[in-house]
């Protein structure tokens, strides 16, 4: 029962929200909801006079996705947390914390993956090493 | 001399909190200071994560009442009635016009025991100590009213699918309002020190400005946008009983420490009012309806908690558990006023402005 | 300056507004949820309890007839109390005391044959 959805892809994604921004709307926040073993769902909200808009991302798990954080300054933290607890990437973060906004160095796991075996299966040996401090 | 002393300021950097003696939470933050002027700031989260939203693996959507009233201590009720929102709305389930009153009745009763707590700890920040005892001392009358009609004192457990648990007498109403024309007298009493005191004022005008439109972009909420004159309550939403109470968003336009303290004042009041307005119309009526069947759906809720808007995403499959719940809390969408009100202030207001914004990183991190 | 002094001083001739806690108990309020205690001779050991129990504290095992609970792990709900069907749960209105050791209770029935009547929810 999500109202004004709209579907985006990784590369209309900036342009989108270019314009939500333009069109004077706040930013709320991000949503990521794992669908199954690689792909997971980006669900961005935003509101202008109590009316939300939501924008829906698709997005395989091992691709980068980019960041929001440089038009919305306030996607940041939502875009730190979902690398944390989703094993996503985001890439042009402004403030990129490296999984580590939440967890200690070297975290591994993907908390709230239900599929945890493909992530263990096959870690990201770039992420994981370059994981230091912010 | 002027290039003797530029030569000398270096930049340090300072660690401020975890633990810190005038911070309630542990939140981190790294300032960068040039002599005693802050030049940039980077917060650090992660000490109190718990991973609540994975308790939905293991506890069915109704056991979830009592785990989200856990995420925020202070505001437990308001968080449960979102959530609640939430699966209502997704089992289409219509709930009687006295539960909702009920909801509103508690819902503000915690706003304004968030208010006082707050506004006690924010005289603390700033060395007052006896405003910091009065404010404590109206709270506990706030606490007692929880107690007396609901059970316990703070994590107050009345929200169930489908209404509340548990009702009020007429007895207890007409005692409600006597202790609430008690609590307004002392708080009004306070007005003039929180706000007239010629050190309090130094302390807190001018300090951690967040103009309006940076206030906008950011997306902060709250009372915290209030303050910078945008005059946005999601309880406008109509939740619950808000849309036949009759209530005005409190706006202050200084944009700064005071204001947000000015507001957060006038909202105490305000809540008082709401809560007479509520016991007045309250209609008689069942409390709770059955509720048969499970969630299926997607659904997104917002509610007005004492630090801004709170939003629940709520996924359900039509099983006995969630597939997903996400809770975005207001002090989430806060702390990035935090790298628009520090640059520029001096160190000794650090405590002052961070509380300003109401932090409450327990629920940020759930 | 001295707004808070009328204050201070009307505080030093009414009453405390604290208790010396242990020695000084106030009297608790009606419907308080307290401690939680389950009475043996009702209990017909059906389990509703520790299925719905939020911090599943509570174990029902039906064939030994036991009832055991973690009571330091129970958040005082109520919740129980509201579904057990016998009515045998109940919550004094004073919480329990701190402890410095983990208690565990365990409540032992004696094992019915099986009744033709169950209890319906
Ligand atoms: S619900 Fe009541 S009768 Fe059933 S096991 Fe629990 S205490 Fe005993
Ligand atoms: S009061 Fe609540 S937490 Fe305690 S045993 Fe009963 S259901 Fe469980």
């Amino acid at each position: 029962m999500l109202e004004n959805v709209v579907s985006v892809s990784p590369d209309t994604l900036a342009g989108e929200i270019a314009k939500t921004k333009y069109e004077g709307f706040r930013f709320v926040t991000m949503t990521c909801v794992e669908l199954d073993a690689d792909t997971a769902e980006v669900i961005y909200h935003f509101d202008r006079d109590f009316t939300l808009k939501n924008f829906r991302l698709k997005a395989a798990k091992n691709a980068d996705i980019p960041s929001i954080s440089h038009i919305f300054m306030a996607a940041f933290l939502a875009e730190n947390e979902i690398q944390d607890m989703f094993h996503l990437k985001f890439k042009g973060l402004i403030i990129d914390f490296n999984r580590t906004l939440y967890f200690d160095d070297n975290a591994q796991t993907a908390p709230l993956c239900r599929y945890t075996v493909s992530q263990i299966k096959s870690p990201e040996p770039e992420s994981i090493q370059n994981s230091g401090d912010v | 001399m002027q290039e003797a002393i530029q030569k000398t300021v270096q930049r340090t950097t300072i660690p401020f909190g975890p633990q810190h003696p005038v911070l309630p939470e542990p939140v981190h933050l790294k300032i960068t200071v040039e002599d005693e002027i802050i030049k940039e700031v980077v917060p650090a989260l992660g000490f109190v994560h718990r991973g609540l939203e994975k308790l939905i693996d293991i506890r069915d959507f109704h056991q979830m009442i009592q785990v989200v009233e856990r995420v925020c201590g202070i505001c437990s009720m308001i968080h449960a009635m979102c959530y609640v929102h939430g699966i209502e709305e997704l089992m289409k389930i219509e709930v009687p016009p006295r539960a909702k009153y009920l909801r509103v009745i508690w819902s503000e009763l915690h706003r304004i025991h968030s208010h006082l707590l707050w506004l006690g700890l924010f005289a603390d920040s700033f060395g007052f100590e006896s405003v910091f005892m009065q404010f404590w001392r109206i709270r506990e009358k706030i606490l007692n009213i929880d107690e007396a009609t609901t059970g316990n004192r703070i994590i107050v457990s009345v929200n169930v699918v489908g209404g509340v648990r548990k009702d009020l007498s007429q007895d207890q109403m007409r005692w409600i309002l006597d202790e609430l024309d008690q609590i307004e007298q002392m708080t009004t009493q306070l007005e003039s020190t929180l706000f007239e005191d010629y050190t309090v004022k130094k302390r807190t005008i001018g300090k951690g400005l967040l103009p309006s439109r940076q206030a906008v972009e950011l997306g902060i909420v709250g009372p915290t946008l209030r303050a910078s004159g945008v005059a946005q309550d999601m309880r406008q939403l109509g939740y619950a009983a808000f849309k036949e109470l009759d209530f005005e968003p409190v706006t202050e336009n200084n944009c700064d420490c005071w204001a947000r303290c000015r507001v957060r004042y006038r909202e105490v009041l305000q809540s008082i009012d709401l809560i007479r307005q509520a016991i007045s119309k309250i209609p008689a009526g069942e409390i709770n309806v059955k509720v048969k069947g499970r969630p299926q759906g997607e659904v997104i809720t917002r509610v007005e908690q004492p630090r801004g808007e709170l939003l629940y995403y709520i996924k359900a499959n039509g099983s006995k558990n969630l597939d997903r719940l996400r809770i975005r809390t207001p002090t989430f969408a806060n702390i990035p006023a935090l790298f628009t009100m520090l640059p520029g202030m001096w160190l000794s207001d650090v405590p002052v402005i961070v509380l300003s914004i109401d932090p409450c990183i327990s629920c940020t991190e759930r | 300056m001295f707004k808070m002094t009328p204050t201070i001083l009307k505080n030093f001739l009414t009453e405390k507004a604290t208790r010396l806690y242990p020695f000084e108990i106030r009297e608790p309020y009606a419907h308080v949820r307290g401690e939680l205690v389950n009475n043996s001779e009702t209990c017909n050991f059906c389990g509703i309890c520790a299925a719905k129990c939020p911090s599943q504290c509570i174990k029902v095992d039906k064939k030994s007839a036991t009832w055991e609970c973690e009571p330091f792990e129970c958040v005082y709900c109520g919740i129980c109390v509201d579904a057990c069907p016998q009515e045998s749960l109940s919550q004094k209105e004073l919480y329990r005391k701190p402890s410095a050791e983990r208690q565990h209770i365990i409540i032992k029935g004696e094992i019915r044959p099986e009744k033709p009547d169950a209890p319906v929810a």
